[in-house]
């Protein structure tokens, strides 16, 4: 842009005045300070949407998970227990859901976990009945699987349907090469790390938390006698 | 500088100087995120509204702003107008935001953005600045759209999420992937140097 003081033809700038150290510290300084302000006034206009946003997204996913429950009880992990009592400082709680069919009877629980995939962590949530031991279903929440392979974890409905009735501890099998065990899930041709991810994950997590849930619902079995044997629905 | 028309300003950055396929600029998200045609019109749109809202705001202020600290209040504009846009796609379109991940944020430090403030927006009125900011953005997007969609058509057999050529289309599976975007852009470069050539060779045997 020096060119223009000397070349051809409007528009010419004249020699630049100095400017004092005081008005450059000032122009950051202001630019900065209304910069901070603009984003905290978006940022507290946004967050309330943000976070109703995040609370459907889960909502819907354990409804995914768990075939539309009637109604759905939040229960927090303290102790080695299952309590409906948040832990008084937990900032980030760990959760479960427990879904109930429209007489009350428990349908099952939703666990949401996540452990790296083949690019980032992969977040799913799934639902698994303690007393059959089986998953009722799982959709991934979170995952930068490669687009067009990996992300096939997510968006290829026949696969995410193999979880449905699966029994846990699942085992990765491949596809076309199973047994009809109904422990297997097929891996994904193409996606192999991610889709093996996907059965660690729940895997690692029921092998963490399924003991508790076992234990919460033989303590629920006793207080709720009358609750019939619960009968599986597809 | 030469004087240029209202005209000539909006349609230079569609196609004469577009950004990504004559300047060269923005690559980085035009490699990156235009696996989809959904995600490359997202991004587009998303970078559009950036270099709009940086070029009027850099323009009203270019007499308030000291030559010496340009660069950093460029940036800081453009950032600030980043997460503006950013915070405002996860509360309003929370799936195209998880769409894009990390990329949003980069729009940063996509250089084209920088470019038309320092050679352009600070330099012009207010109107003409805008004028500049929707070719230049207008450019990029179509820029996106293109690649997007010679990649998610070769490799996904599908537009916008549609199937194409029904199940027994074998995808391409390496234009989905990142040397996918390098072989789309090239062929892209390529393809139009050709015609501009054909084109110039013409006008001379003419």
């Amino acid at each position: 842009m020096s060119d223009d003081r000397t070349s051809q033809g409007p528009p010419t700038f004249p020699p630049r005045p100095e400017v004092s150290a005081t008005r450059l510290v000032a122009t950051l300084g202001l630019a900065g300070a209304s910069a901070g302000l603009v984003l905290v006034v978006v940022f507290q206009a946004t967050q309330p949407a943000i976070r109703r946003n995040k609370q459907a997204a889960l909502d819907a996913a354990i409804a995914v998970v768990l075939n539309d429950p009637a109604r759905v009880d939040t229960l927090y992990v303290r102790d080695g227990a299952l309590s409906a009592e948040p832990p008084p400082d937990g900032k980030a709680p760990d959760r479960v859901w427990s879904g109930f069919d429209d007489d009350g009877r428990p349908v099952g629980f939703a666990l949401v976990a996540g452990e790296p995939g083949f690019q980032d962590v992969v977040r799913l949530i799934f639902g698994y009945d303690p007393t059959s031991r089986t998953v009722l279903g799982m959709k991934v929440l979170e995952s930068k699987e490669t687009p067009g392979l990996g992300d096939k974890i997510e968006k290829d409905a026949a696969w995410v349907a193999l979880f449905e009735g699966a029994e846990a501890p699942l085992v990765p099998v491949k596809a076309g090469g199973g047994t009809g065990d109904p422990r297997e899930v097929d891996t994904i041709t193409g996606a192999t790390i991610s889709s093996k991810a996907v059965i660690r994950i729940i895997n690692h997590e029921l092998e963490r938390i399924g003991p508790l849930l076992e234990r919460h619902r033989r303590g629920a079995g006793t207080a709720d006698a009358d609750a019939p044997e619960r009968e599986e629905t597809p | 500088m030469r004087e240029t028309t209202p005209r000539e300003d909006l349609v230079r950055g569609i196609w004469r100087e577009n950004p990504v396929l004559i300047q060269m600029l923005g690559l980085c998200p035009a490699l990156a995120v235009t696996n989809t045609v959904a995600n490359s019109l997202a991004m587009g749109i998303a970078t559009f509204f950036v270099l709009c809202g940086s070029s009027v705001l850099v323009s009203l202020l270019k007499k308030a702003i000291p030559h010496e600290v340009r660069i950093s209040t460029y940036i800081l504009i453009i950032a600030t107008f980043v997460t503006v846009a950013d915070m405002t796609l996860e509360a309003v379109v929370p799936t195209i935001h998880k769409a894009l991940g990390a990329f949003i944020a980069l729009i940063v430090v996509n250089c084209m953005i920088l470019g038309r403030q320092e050679a352009f927006a600070s330099k012009r009125p207010v109107s003409r600045a805008l004028i500049d900011a929707v070719g230049t953005g207008l450019g990029f997007t179509i820029a996106l759209f293109l690649m997007g969609a010679v990649r998610e058509i070769l490799g996904s057999g599908t537009f916008l999420g549609a199937s194409l050529f029904g199940p027994r289309f074998e995808p391409w599976v390496v234009f989905v992937l990142p040397a996918g975007g390098f072989l789309t852009l090239g062929f892209l470069l390529l393809g139009l140097s050709w015609w501009e050539r054909r084109k110039r060779d013409r006008a001379e045997a003419a």
